[in-house]
């Protein structure tokens, strides 16, 4: 599944890099907030939930190259973490339902 | 083939820099085609050695070596040092700070994640003089 295909059956919003959306592949998903952890567990192409939405948020996704990061319940994307998502074409979205809820949706697919 | 040698400055208290010279370092590896675990494990331990410089220690400097066998590297700042490094390296051991945790950072899995990516870890630390890590990644 594409990046493009989950934020449709989930509802998300693009918050950066929907352009490459279509063609960014899937597979598992993580969650996490503390970025150490993340960045030793988050495997290639997982979708990450998180709440961090600052610009270490993004150095960990690159870093990983997981497929995209979801922002759960709303948790707000800083200007300057969006500016350097959109440089190192990290694919950032959001929903308003909880990292659980998320990861619930995500298992029946 | 001669080593590539590269050099970063990490600059300290400033988070936002924080994953530059490990962001560089992975294209780097990347360009040279290495393979793509080697290049994510070095790159990870870059990382955490970074935001390490930045929250402990005011910043510092990266030294790297590249030969087709083996990914050398040097971590070097002149911060507080390291009082007990049996303990700094346990999982969860962190002195960092509130308003660090708030970040996402100060869970204690720096140092660990670096010995667990790396082929070989070395400490060499003096308090009040500063921390240097050696790390060694082999390609088999
Ligand atoms: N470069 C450094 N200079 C001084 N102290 C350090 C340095 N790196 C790590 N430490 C000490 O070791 C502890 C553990 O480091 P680490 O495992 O990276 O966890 P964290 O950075 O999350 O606290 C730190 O909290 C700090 O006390
Ligand atoms: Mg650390």
């Amino acid at each position: 599944m594409t990046v493009k295909e989950l934020a449709k059956k989930l509802d998300l919003t693009y918050l950066s890099c929907e352009d490459k959306a279509a063609k960014r592949e899937i597979n598992g998903c993580y969650c996490g907030d503390l970025l150490s952890w993340v960045m030793s567990k988050a495997k290639e192409d997982n979708i990450w939930l998180t709440v961090m939405g600052n610009i270490n948020s993004i150095g960990v996704a690159v870093l990983t190259d997981v497929a995209c990061i979801i922002l759960t319940e709303n948790a707000p994307l800083d200007d300057n973490a969006k500016e350097k998502a959109t440089e190192n074409d990290v694919i950032v979205l959001t929903t308003s339902k909880t990292s659980y809820q998320v990861a619930a949706e995500i298992s029946k697919l | 083939m001669e080593p590539i040698k590269l050099h970063y400055v990490v600059s300290g208290n400033d988070f936002t820099c924080a994953g530059e010279a490990s962001g560089k370092i992975k294209r780097e590896l990347k360009g040279l085609g290495f393979p793509n675990d080697i290049v994510r494990n070095v790159a990870i331990a870059v990382y955490e050695g970074e935001i390490n410089m930045v929250i402990h220690a005011g910043g510092g400097v990266i030294d790297v070596e590249i030969t087709p066998e083996c990914i050398s590297l040097d971590l070097i700042d002149e911060g507080p040092g390291i009082p007990d490094v049996s303990l700094a390296m346990k999982e969860g051991f962190s002195t960092a700070p509130e308003n660090v945790r708030q970040l996402g950072f100060g869970a204690g899995m720096g140092l660990p994640n670096i010995k667990k990516y790396t082929d070989e870890m070395i400490i060499d630390t003096e308090v009040g003089v500063g921390t240097t890590i050696h790390l060694k990644v082999y390609i088999k």
